[in-house]
């Protein structure tokens, strides 16, 4: 696998590939390797939620009550986090979640040249706490106007600490879409760099003659990786889900 | 919702731009990929388009039918639930009325055998009378025999003494005396 | 010094980052798991919090470790 180290170097693995070469508009909308999961991804959710309900059975068969379960789990992540007011952005909230699960997934099923992880992309992660981000801005600016700067005073402080601890909740504020969406791709690249390094070493020992003998352990730890890295794949899109969850409970309710 | 995942993701697009390129300095050869700007456009466009789709399919046909599904187990769950309380109350009413009818049914039994029970003392204790009359008059006509017998015995006894007395006092003096001397000597005595 | 030795000792520092999500790791389970050992019946309803905690601190420990990885392989 690493064998000639020069082409295989772990950046290998998230390198945008064109597909089908599409201009619009003067703009480049090719199909890439990276839209083309996207599409997979998006496939996968509808396809697998829009059948499992196929026969809609009031009990439910075993593909649909996975279907619910997940409905159920996002839904009371919503419920909890921003209340049932909060419930008009459950559709949103479970299109991230299942968005950016389905594409950590999907990047965790080795395909030797194909494997690709959309969420290893910042441009991708970052368009994603963008949108996060303004949706909470704008609603937050039509539910309570100018009020919903009142999100930057802390109440029950006294007045001059205002001066100080005012900045930090703006500063706060601002780094809430960099710290959403560079968690997500970080944890991703670093996450599918690492196992490609370990598993690097597997293929380096053996090539080195005697300490073939010691092939198994990097083996053994990129298989333990690998189900570390699943574990994160399946955290990490609970954990934009959760983020999206907070941010949007102080558009709903406000200053508290 | 489109709309601002497309100004969202072109924000995102701006901002990268100027960290990449202020990073790299030009070196084509060996760019990272994620901080590769020219990529960026095709990754947002398909983001774009992806995720308004998946936004739309699952807000519109997804989402409502797995929450139909759900909302109709959870009213049919209510509704067999309300019904099996029905069914409990009626129950317990049945049992109610079925324990009521019981402890009547067993005072009743109740009542009828002491009823019975004083009839049948009544009857006994009449019987008892009769018989207790009967055997009065019979002691009391016994009694009155044994007297009339020994009322009897006892003037024949006065009887023969006279004439015991008689029979010995002519052995004695050989004279007869009469019985009615006797019988005056005797009460005398 | 080569600036391509500097890349690999700055790769290297920066990856002492990674010991303070250690810590924190350590002292997330390790409070979870007195917090639990007292109150057993209390514990199962914190695992979705302990698991966010998780993912949090981790991401941090990450951005250091992307750091290294920029250092080596995007500079």
């Amino acid at each position: 696998m690493a064998a000639d180290g020069h082409d295989h170097s772990p950046i290998k693995q998230f390198e945008i590939k064109e597909l089908v070469p599409i201009d619009l508009f003067g703009i480049d909308a090719s199909l890439t390797n990276s839209g083309a999961y996207m599409l997979v991804g998006l496939g996968l959710i509808f396809g697998f939620l829009y059948f499992s309900t196929g026969g809609r059975s009031l009990v439910p068969t075993r593909l649909q009550s996975i279907s619910e379960l997940i409905y159920e789990f996002v839904a009371n992540t919503v419920r909890e986090n921003v209340g049932p007011k909060g419930m008009q952005f459950f559709p949103l909230v479970f299109s991230l979640f299942m968005f950016v699960l389905v594409v950590n997934l999907l990047g965790m099923i080795p395909i030797p040249g194909i494997t690709f992880t959309v969420t290893s992309h910042i441009a991708v992660t970052a368009a994603l706490a963008l949108l996060v981000i303004s949706i909470v801005i704008i609603y937050g600016l039509y539910k309570h106007g100018l009020g919903f700067f009142g999100l930057f005073v802390p109440s029950g402080v006294p007045a001059v600490l205002l001066p100080i601890l005012v900045p930090i909740e703006i500063i706060s504020f601002i780094s809430r879409p960099i710290s959403l969406s560079v968690r997500l791709f970080a944890n991703m690249l670093a996450g599918h760099i690492a196992l490609k390094i370990f598993a690097g070493f597997v293929g380096l020992l053996l090539g080195a003659g005697f300490w073939a003998l010691l092939a198994p352990l990097p083996l053994a730890l990129t298989v333990a990786l690998t189900a570390l890295e699943v574990l994160v794949a399946v955290l990490q899109a609970y954990v934009f889900a959760v983020l999206t969850c907070i941010y949007l409970n102080d558009a709903v309710h406000g200053a508290h | 919702m489109a709309e601002t995942n497309k100004i969202g993701g072109a924000d995102g697009a701006h901002k990268d731009v100027h960290t990449s390129t202020g990073a790299h300095g030009g070196s084509a050869e060996s760019k990272f990929p994620p901080f590769n700007t020219e990529t960026f456009a095709p990754q947002l466009v398909w983001l774009a388009l992806t995720f308004t789709l998946l936004y739309v399919l699952m807000s519109r046909i997804a989402l409502p039918r797995i929450g139909e599904v759900i909302e109709e187990r959870r009213e049919r769950i209510q509704r067999d639930l309300d019904t099996a309380e029905r069914l409990k109350s009626d129950t317990d009413k049945a049992l109610a009325d079925y324990e009521k009818a019981l402890s009547d049914a067993r005072s009743n039994a109740g009542a009828i055998a002491r009823e019975t029970r004083d009839k049948l003392d009544a009857k006994v204790a009449k019987r008892q009378a009769v018989v207790d009359a009967e055997i009065h008059d019979r002691i009391a006509d016994a009694e009155k025999r044994i007297q009339d017998t020994r009322t009897k015995a006892l003037a024949s006894v006065d009887e023969i003494a006279t004439d015991v007395a008689g029979a010995v006092v002519k052995q004695l003096i050989d004279s007869d005396v009469s019985p009615a001397d006797i019988r005056s000597a005797l009460s005398k005595g | 010094m080569d600036p391509e030795a500097a890349k690999y000792i700055g790769a290297g520092i920066a990856c002492l980052g990674m010991a303070g999500a250690g810590i924190g790791l350590g002292t997330l389970f390790g409070q979870f798991l007195s917090g639990a050992l007292r109150n057993p019946s209390a514990a199962d309803g914190q695992r979705g919090t302990l698991l966010l905690g998780f993912a949090l601190t981790e991401a941090l420990g990450i951005f250091s470790l992307l750091i290294a990885l920029l250092l080596l392989f995007a500079v």
